[in-house]
């Protein structure tokens, strides 16, 4: 059975780190980094990327739109 | 030769601009000016032109819709009378900071405050020193006869447009109220959207793709482009003032004084120099038509030709006079006279004023 | 099952989702969390798949969305305090065939530009309206707008908003509603997907009046959140906007193709 697979790539530069988008994640598949961007922001990433589905949750609620989803079947 | 009329001021001003070819006007009633929006509204513009007429809810609200439409390039104008001008303040300072072509017009009453509907020269200063906040000028034409008060539309907005500024035409409750014959000009056609997104590339009609977008407004956080900007303006302002001063001299080639005066009172002092000359006095007129430009150079000019004194006659305690004081600049006795709330002075007052302040001391 | 890489998914032909070309690359200038940034970019989503970016003209307000020029990457014009709603008439009136919205904050549309906005709204004007309502005065530092609600702590509320003597919190939207130039009048969110969902599916319904020139005004309202000026995190502003914010300003429509939504 085809089964549809995800992954998001965060602009980490232009990440603010307000976390709106991890609890949009239906997955838990993103959280904050401990490391920081280059304003002090603990950027989004995929911390358990093996959940994304591609559902875009993430990109739609994130206020800066610095998210990119990629979605496929395999 | 045009087709000739009688007509009020007002009227005037409201049929230039159906046939100065303005794509809107944007009013709100206030005495002595409603004749402007009546006419419009009477006239049907939208079917002779195509110019949208629109009431607004206040003149705060009416000439933001100017700044919008003036924004999108459109040719469009306002109109109040002093109280509804101080509203405007907000707005003219915005469509000064972001370069926008408008023509407005203020028929003056006297203030303060609500002041009265009887004509005023009052807001003089408010109209040539800025009247919003921040560094910025409009050129104000001062008609004198209701043929001017139609004239001036087309001329500002010749000016408003070459300089992307606002043009106020100052009149006053005696030029708005006045019925006189009227030489009207030819319709002139309005300009298509397509010649408007052309020719004025500064205009917001819609970013194409792949282009840059526009942008109007006053706003920059940083301060050095912000002085910048603001040493934009001053070019532009001193440039008008070197090519825009306009004016007229009346039996000044002999003349010992002058009287210096603007739209109403300009007229009455005409009868002053005649009552004058048949005393011997010999007293010319100096008619500003541009406020702002200020003839600053062509008073020092008299000046060097030994004008001995100025007497400054407008309709409030003193305003244009301390321009005429800055453009003489001791170079001679200057001195104000003028009725004010209201009155209008006679031709004999001024030349009482004239005998008593300049010749007599 | 063969093993996927992230290299296998992140490919040009698997891309489901990225930020519009209508939005600049500047970085926006709000709060993190801030929803202003969502509402501007649902808004630009609708406009480019409107095919509308030549045809548009935004009106950017006072308040924290001043700069809304810098972010939306169409024609706009900076208003005013509260004029946005005369601005846009100003340039409708004269190309009745372009597209004219405001995006106005709460303090600029339901206080300082309240004659403008219920005067628009009255006249029918055939624009759109987009109201970001955070209850707060954010560029300015925090202080009372006139939808902060009733014992609201602020700037100028220090001690809370005591509706006797600072006034009630204004429902401008279901005032404008009853208004006959209203054709579309709804309240949304952006806090969540499912409410971007709908806030945009809205925007489009605006939008989408204006184009086929609807007889009247369509009017947006998003509450949204100010983490900072309410002083939370962004997570817990959403949680706070949903347990405070909504039962005041409750979602949903309140007039569709100009007739009043009866209420449950």
């Amino acid at each position: 059975m085809a089964k549809i697979v995800g992954a998001i790539v965060v602009d980490e530069q232009k990440c603010k780190g307000c976390g709106i988008c991890v609890p949009a994640c239906p997955f838990a598949v993103i959280e904050l980094s401990e490391e920081v961007n280059g304003k002090g922001y603990h950027f989004a990433y995929m911390h358990y990327p093996e959940g994304c589905t591609g559902c875009m949750n993430c990109a739609i609620v994130c206020p800066d739109g610095v998210i990119t989803v990629y979605r496929t079947k395999v | 030769m045009g087709e000739l009329r009688l007509m009020k001021g007002n009227e005037a001003l409201a049929e230039a601009a159906i046939r100065a070819g303005v794509d809107a006007y944007f009013g709100y009633p206030i005495t002595p000016q409603s004749e402007v929006i009546e006419y419009l509204m009477a006239e049907k513009p939208e079917e002779r032109t195509g110019m949208v007429v629109l009431q607004a809810e206040s003149e705060l609200a009416a000439i933001n819709m100017v700044y919008g439409a003036a924004g999108a390039g459109k040719k469009v104008m306002t109109s109040s009378s002093s109280p509804g001008v101080s509203l405007k303040q907000e707005g003219l300072s915005y469509i000064a900071g972001a370069e926008l072509p408008c023509v407005y017009a203020n028929v003056v009453r006297g203030g303060p405050g609500l002041g009265t509907i009887q004509p005023s020269q009052a807001d003089y200063f408010q109209s040539v020193k800025g009247g919003g906040h921040g560094d910025y000028k409009q050129i104000v034409l001062a008609p004198a006869s209701v043929q001017e008060m139609a004239d001036f539309v087309k001329l500002g907005f010749e000016l408003a447009f070459q300089y992307r500024i606002a043009v106020l035409i100052l009149s006053d409750g005696v030029i708005g109220q006045m019925m006189e014959k009227v030489e009207l000009f030819e319709q002139m056609p309005r300009m298509s959207d397509d010649e408007i997104a052309e020719k004025y590339p500064w205009a917001v009609t819609g970013k194409k793709k792949g282009a840059e977008r526009t942008i109007i407004t006053s706003l920059d956080l940083d301060s050095r482009k912000m002085e910048e900007h603001n040493h934009h303006l001053q070019r532009k302002y001193a440039e008008i003032i070197d090519k825009e001063v306009r004016y007229e001299l009346i039996q000044c080639d002999d003349a010992e004084y002058i009287i210096v005066a603007y739209g109403s009172s300009a007229r009455i002092a005409q009868k002053t120099i005649q009552l004058a000359r048949e005393k011997g006095i010999k007293v010319g007129l100096l008619r500003l038509i541009t406020l702002f430009p200020f003839p600053n150079v062509q008073i020092q000019e008299l000046c060097k030709r030994g004008i001995k004194g100025w007497l400054a006659v407008e309709m409030s305690a003193g305003q244009m006079v301390e321009d005429v004081m800055l453009a003489v600049n001791g170079n001679g006795k200057v001195a104000h006279y003028g009725r004010y709330g209201g009155i209008v002075h006679t031709p004999e007052e001024v030349l009482q004023a004239l005998e008593e302040k300049i010749i007599g001391e | 099952m063969s093993t996927i890489t992230l290299e296998d998914i992140i490919k040009p032909e698997n891309l489901v989702y990225k930020k519009t070309e209508l939005l600049t690359d500047n970085v926006m200038s709000y709060c993190p969390g801030c929803g202003h940034g969502t509402a501007h970019r649902i808004t630009m989503e609708v406009i480019e798949e409107f095919d509308l970016e030549e045809k548009t003209i935004g009106i950017a307000p006072v308040g924290c969305s001043v700069l809304a020029y810098e972010f939306m990457n169409i024609d706009m014009i900076q208003a005013a305090h509260g004029r946005a709603p005369a601005v846009a008439t100003g340039i409708k009136r004269v190309y009745p065939n372009k597209i004219v919205f405001s995006y106005q904050g709460d303090g600029d549309l339901a206080a300082i530009g309240t004659a403008e906005t219920i005067h628009a709204c009255n006249r029918g004007e055939r624009i759109v309206i987009i109201f970001i309502n955070n209850g707060i005065y954010g560029m300015t530092g925090g202080q009372m707008a006139p939808t902060t609600l009733p014992g609201m702590i602020s700037s100028t509320s220090p001690y809370g908003r005591v509706v006797e003597s600072m006034g009630n919190p204004l429902k401008i939207t279901e005032l404008v509603a009853q208004l006959p130039g209203t054709y579309f009048v709804t309240r949304q969110a952006v806090h969540t997907p499912a409410a971007v969902r709908r806030t945009k599916r809205a925007i489009k319904k605006a939008f989408e009046n204006q184009l086929t020139n609807k007889p009247g005004l369509s009017f947006v309202e998003i509450v949204s959140n100010c983490n900072s000026g309410w002083k939370m995190t962004p997570v817990d502003s959403n949680i706070w906007m949903e347990e405070n914010m909504f039962p005041y300003y409750p979602l949903g429509d309140i007039k569709v193709d100009g007739e009043l939504v009866k209420q449950k």
